[in-house]
């Protein structure tokens, strides 16, 4: 009785545990705030508005970050367009409509594989159908509908989570009131999934904002001294500027990729904070 | 061994009274699990018909049969009839949403929209494009299932902020709103407290004046206070089926006997 007890020994095994797991979340941190202030360091100086609204330059105190930022803009605005309804829809057919059976699973499971496709293949893809087949050329819409494809099923994976995560009691609460599928989903379903589909959409669409290789396969441009003015516009990306200015030799030209980098994060904290602000205003009403 | 032959019709009395429902050689399986056995009953119209016997029976299968509530499993199957006033509840030409207005259904736990205590009750009417004074809807639905007076002051505030037994009302009054003809409650009390429960069973003597009440239940006490016949099932077969003063004194089977009597189930 008295030996299988041996408090002391778990207590202390208990401890150990949670100091290992302060020690990864520390070092996790710690990593990110290396990074972070050596961007900082090297970038912040370069950052002004001048850096905003110039175009590139092969003169690193003229080179600009402007087609690239309006690129990034106009690329996510529009992957958002085509991805959003199509993921979210597809999510409710699979997860309200569609009859659990050996076809739908087999839907399910393949587009848990298409996440883990790596995403330059998606970029094979894309050159081959919008660029070249669909004759759309190495514009921001060829480029939107790659993006769209290649975020496609993260938002389809999140978006069927949040809605399965309504209870069942809610929906048969609303059809017992005699109620159509579409009425139970749009008054009921969609909106108590909607924030769990918005995670999900941020997620997704801050990937579509760092990506690169994709962009490079369907031939955005590197160097680019215009704002694009509409869809079938030529454009480049903030990925793509970064990474074009790291290869330069001249130091100075890693600075500006720095600086670029901040801007890069301050675009996705601005969606990150636009996605908690509505979920706040979701959740008091 | 079990009575396979129990008459379909309840009591003895020289004139039953007339049918509202009608469930005739009733199987439902869920895949290869046969929930429900043959069971062929008719529920008589403005009673309080109960359906018990011990969990897993198919008691609760059975009753949301009865508005095609059992659509929404994709392994479901069901063979027999099924009819109210007559007209086949399950017919190809039959629309299940037209069937859940005429049969409304109260469940097992609360579940409330998470809206406001008004639009719970407004939203049923509202959908299936009901006119007139919504208002005077929502008070008087909820004046009958005795909850006007609590929420009188605060029909906009969120049906969350209510307690259980409240809530519960709220979901009959919601049933109600939809002025259906008969009313499906499934075990409505299990979740409640002994006061919240009284009330209930209280508002359900004021409700069968004007309406069909089928309840399924697990409590035999609950079973023999307020219903008017009882159906006893057990293992999906319906063992016995008659007026509930006969069910509960004088058994006329045995399992029947020992399940009220307390010594299973």
């Amino acid at each position: 009785m008295q030996a299988g007890l041996n408090l002391a020994r778990r207590h202390a095994r208990a401890r150990l545990f949670k100091s290992f797991c302060i020690a990864m979340t520390m070092f996790s941190v710690l990593i990110l705030g290396v990074l972070v202030a050596q961007v900082s360091m090297l970038g912040l100086p370069w950052l002004d508005w001048d850096f905003l609204s110039s175009f590139p330059s092969r003169f690193p105190e003229k080179a600009g970050i402007k087609s690239a930022l309006f690129g990034t803009l106009w690329l996510v605005s529009l992957t958002a367009l085509f991805a959003i309804p199509t993921g979210v829809l597809a999510a409710v057919y699979l997860q309200e409509y569609a009859k659990q059976n050996r076809i739908t699973r087999f839907i399910n499971i393949n587009i848990a594989n298409l996440a883990g496709v790596p995403s330059i293949v998606y970029g094979i893809l894309g050159l081959a159908m919008f660029v070249r087949f669909m004759d759309l050329g190495r514009s921001v819409v060829a480029g939107a509908l790659t993006m769209a494809l290649l975020i496609l099923p993260v938002i389809v994976i999140a978006a069927k989570e949040a809605i399965r995560a309504v209870p069942a009691s809610l929906r048969q609460a609303a059809f017992a009131v005699g109620a159509t599928r579409w009425q139970v989903t749009r008054a009921h379903v969609l909106p108590q999934a909607f924030p769990g589909i918005l995670t999900g959409v941020i997620l997704a669409l801050s990937r579509a904002l760092g990506e690169t290789a994709p962009l490079i396969m369907i031939g955005a441009l590197t160097y680019i001294a215009f704002v694009p003015a509409g869809p079938m516009d030529e454009f480049t990306a903030l990925p793509i500027q970064i990474f074009n200015w790291t290869t330069r030799p001249q130091s100075e030209f890693h600075e500006l990729s720095s600086a670029g980098i901040i801007v890069l994060l301050v675009v996705l904290l601005l969606m990150n904070a636009t996605a908690v602000y509505i979920r706040y205003r979701g959740s008091r009403t | 061994m079990m009575n396979s032959t129990v008459s379909g019709s309840p009591g003895n009395s020289a004139e039953p009274d007339p049918a509202i429902l009608e469930a005739r050689n009733v199987c439902i399986s869920y895949g290869e699990n046969l929930a429900v056995n043959n069971v062929s009953l008719l529920i008589p119209e403005k009673k309080i018909t109960a359906i018990i016997g011990p969990s897993g029976c198919g008691k609760s299968t059975l009753l949301r049969s009865f508005n095609r509530m059992n659509d929404f499993i994709d392994t479901v199957s069901q063979t027999g009839s099924m009819t109210f006033r007559g007209e086949d509840i399950y017919a190809a030409n039959t629309d299940p949403v037209e069937v859940r207005l005429k049969i409304g259904m109260v469940f097992q736990k609360p579940n409330p929209f998470p809206k406001s205590i008004y639009r719970n009750v407004a939203w049923g009417p509202m959908i299936n494009g009901m006119r007139g004074d919504m208002d005077e809807l929502v008070e008087a639905a909820l004046k009958r299932a005795a909850l006007w007076d609590e929420v009188k002051d605060r029909v906009d505030e969120s049906a969350l902020t209510l307690s259980g037994g409240q809530q519960q009302r709220l979901c009959i009054a919601r049933a109600l709103a939809m002025k259906p003809e008969i009313i499906l409650m499934d075990e409505p009390c299990s979740a409640l407290d002994p006061v919240s429960t009284a009330r209930i069973e209280d508002l359900l003597f004021e409700l069968k004046q004007n309406y069909t009440i089928v309840i399924v239940t697990h409590n035999m006490h609950q079973a023999a206070r307020v219903s008017d016949y009882t159906a006893f099932l057990e293992n999906g077969v319906l063992v016995e089926y008659g007026e509930t003063d006969q069910v509960f004194t004088r058994p006329a089977n045995n399992r029947t006997e020992e399940y009220v009597t307390g010594r299973f189930g």
